[in-house]
């Protein structure tokens, strides 16, 4: 394999979707394409930023990794194994290799258990602990981890703020010392003073255990911080990867242009000067995305190739690609325009 | 200057439970002038809401509310609760979150923009339809001559806010209040209704108080900024003084904690702990538990008062770092 890009820690290759479909099938109408032919690899000790709007395929595509959704077309692979067809029982294994940590602390605990208690589940379900004081010690190993006192063991969650109650679900899915974890939105529901708390700790986690995370988010700045790399999705579609110094600073994709340019900074002098890409319109219904360009009914870039040319994801300099036919090109076009549009 | 539209004074609001007294907004000052954003801006459960639902005559069933509040001059608090429904009705629109709360599933859109002006304006049949296509075009609805029969549920949820926006607007509102109006969108629709607001008010010269958590969008809408914390005003000054010079320990470890465009730091500032209850307010600073800096004694036992530290630039702190070092205000 050849590494992408000298600045990115390049280790061996943990998850892997190629081609990947996810398609649901709501009664007898056509089916929603959440996830609709994306490639993507997670490799050791990197964290891979998911970005997009809402609706984009992100969540989707992070379940198709452990198997909580399941594949209508391509490959999941997870440690060079093709999971996509593994039985329910072989999943189970699965799910100690990958796990998850989700938006809502509070959704994602059951409010009868205690934290000791959400905390051990995985551990019996994979086996990971023999006695009881086994259990008990690494529960309290892994409440420590996550910064919380082992005494927090015996809270429920309703006795817990939200950051805390974040800091359970990270503890649970450190359980099985997983090979890959999917953060779906971690410090989405997070007061603003504890997403900083939460950011550390993933960090610093990932520095002392080499762990490696898949982080979806739509706060561009909080994926900005965290990721080694980062897909920018677009109606079930990845559009553009690249390094976050790639992305964030030379978009080749018009749509990531326009995203990055949407997103108000804390600087009121920048925001006066602020040229923004307006999009117009929606975003179109996953049901039947646009022929060509899925992009190409809210590109201020387009032209008449789009509408029947479905451009790949091509290289545009080393370890940056993005899925357009004019990339940069039609970005510097925008740009001009924008200068000009109020 | 002009006169303020909405004015308020030493507004508070609290609610009496087994659990004791909750001061959930506790000597609240502010106003906001015609043509002019005021940013209220905190975390969760700061009382930012509950401000404005007081301020209105809207808080719930259960809550005390003390203060002031005069709008275009007049008093509220004088005002019978008709009249106080039909100055509201007459002088303020609202969007809220969620579009769905200021919505009725069951009935077209066009109805619901013109709802109120058939009651405040005396607006009928083909001339409040035709004002309802007009409000659904200035808020960028395209095609508003057919979609003004349509249901909510045939339209997005950025759409909607925007027909909730045409909603507010419908009667040539002196004030807007938007309360987390952009949180649930994503940033390009959020971009699209930050722009809307701002050409409406432009145009019209509405006052607009406008609620929110992030603190990119004040920077880039508001004149003035009210930073809330457990029931109070920390700080309030212009937008240049908040993000150029904050003056609060907590103005200034908020915004350190959120990561900067391009730095990719190794670790973040944080704020350790979470927001305080609000039956369980410390005694002195509200946020002596979290501050980093804990200047004396003082600041656990004594509530500091919100003090002028440059004309129009207010902070509730016996200690501020105004730009680098802290400093100690004469007292
Ligand atoms: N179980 C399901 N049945 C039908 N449609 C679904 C299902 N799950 C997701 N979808 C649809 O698939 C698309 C992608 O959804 P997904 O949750 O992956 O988006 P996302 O990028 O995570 O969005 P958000 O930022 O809102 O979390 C959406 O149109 C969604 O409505
Ligand atoms: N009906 C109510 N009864 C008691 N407390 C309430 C009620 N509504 C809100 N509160 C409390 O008032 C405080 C301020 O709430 P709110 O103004 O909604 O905060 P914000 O809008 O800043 O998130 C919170 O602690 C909240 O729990
Ligand atoms: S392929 Fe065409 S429509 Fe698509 S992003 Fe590029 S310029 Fe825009
Ligand atoms: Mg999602
Ligand atoms: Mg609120």
């Amino acid at each position: 394999m050849t590494t992408e890009h000298g600045a990115v820690k390049t280790g061996d290759v943990v998850a892997r979707v190629e081609d990947l479909h996810v398609h649901f099938s709501v009664s007898r109408s056509a089916p929603v394409r959440a996830v609709d032919g994306v490639s993507l690899e997670v490799r050791r000790g990197e964290t891979l930023g998911l970005v997009g709007e809402s609706g984009s395929g992100k969540s989707t595509t992070g379940l198709a990794l452990l198997r909580l959704v399941d594949a209508t077309g391509g490959r999941v692979e997870v440690g060079g194994q093709d999971v996509t067809d593994w039985s329910r029982r072989r999943v189970r294994s699965l799910r100690r290799r990958v796990s998850m940590v989700f938006q809502d602390p509070a959704a994602s605990l059951d409010p009868r258990l205690t934290v000791g208690a959400s905390i051990t589940e995985p551990l019996i379900v994979h086996d990971l602990a023999a006695s009881r004081d086994a259990r008990r010690s690494r529960v309290a190993e892994l409440l420590e981890m996550v910064g919380l006192r082992a005494d927090m063991a015996d809270r429920r969650p309703h006795e817990m703020s939200g950051g805390q109650k974040q800091r359970v679900g990270i503890a649970r899915a450190l359980a099985g010392e997983p090979d890959l974890i999917v953060l779906d939105e971690p410090i989405a529901s997070l007061d603003l003073s504890v997403q900083a708390q939460i950011m550390n700790l993933l960090r610093g986690l990932q520095e002392q255990l080499g762990l490696t995370y898949l982080f979806i988010s739509h706060d561009l700045a909080a994926v900005e911080h965290m990721s080694d790399r980062v897909a920018v999705m677009y109606l079930g579609r990845i559009v553009e990867t690249g390094t976050p110094e790639q992305i964030y600073r030379n978009p080749a994709h018009p749509y990531t242009a326009a995203l990055l340019s949407a997103v108000p900074t804390a600087d009121p002098e920048a925001e006066r000067r602020r040229r923004r890409i307006t999009l117009h319109g929606d975003v179109p219904s996953p049901v039947n995305p646009p022929s060509g360009c899925r992009f190409r009914t809210r590109c201020p870039a387009a032209r008449d190739n789009c509408a029947t040319t479905d451009p790949e994801l091509y290289e545009v300099e080393p370890g940056h690609r993005a899925a357009c036919l004019y990339a940069v090109e039609a970005v510097e076009e925008m740009r001009a325009g924008a200068a000009t549009t109020p | 200057m002009s006169e303020p539209v909405l004015s308020i004074e030493n507004l508070s609001v609290s609610f009496s439970s087994r659990r004791g007294v909750a001061r959930v907004v506790d000597g609240v000052d502010w106003e906001v002038h015609p043509g002019q954003t005021l940013a209220v801006v905190g975390e969760s459960g700061s009382g930012k809401s509950m401000t404005v639902l007081a301020a209105t005559g809207l808080s719930p069933r259960g809550a005390k509310v003390g203060g002031t509040v005069r709008l275009r001059g007049e008093d509220l608090g004088a005002m019978s609760e008709v009249e106080r429904r039909r100055a509201r009705g007459r002088h303020v629109g609202f969007v809220y979150q969620d579009p769905m709360t200021s919505l009725n599933p069951v009935m077209p859109v066009g109805r619901q923009v013109t709802e109120a002006s058939e009651e405040h304006l005396g607006l009928r049949g083909d001339d409040a339809r035709s004002r309802a296509v007009e409000l659904l075009d200035m808020v960028g609805i395209p095609s508003p001559e057919q979609r003004v029969d349509n249901y909510p549920h045939q339209f997005s949820g950025g759409m909607r806010q925007r027909v909730v926006i045409a909603m507010a607007l419908a009667n040539d509102p002196e004030l807007l209040i938007a309360d987390e109006a952009t949180t649930a969108l994503d940033v390009t629709t959020q971009a699209q209704i930050l722009e809307l607001v701002e050409s409406l008010q432009e145009r019209l010269g509405t006052a607009v108080v406008w609620i929110t958590h992030d603190l990119g969008v004040v920077a880039g809408i508001a004149d003035q900024v009210a930073v809330m914390y457990g029931g109070r005003i920390l700080e309030h000054g212009t937008v240049d003084h908040i993000f150029g010079s904050p003056g609060h320990p907590y103005t200034q470890a908020l915004l350190a904690a959120r990561p900067q465009p391009g730095v990719r730091a190794d670790r973040l500032a944080t704020i350790p702990g979470a927001p305080p209850v609000p039956h369980q307010l410390p005694p002195g600073c509200a946020f002596y538990p979290r501050c980093p800096v804990r200047g004396d004694e003082r600041c656990r036992t004594e509530e500091p008062p919100l003090t002028e530290i440059a004309p129009g630039h207010r902070v509730r702190t016996f200690y501020r770092a105004p730009h680098s070092g802290i400093e100690r205000p004469a007292s």
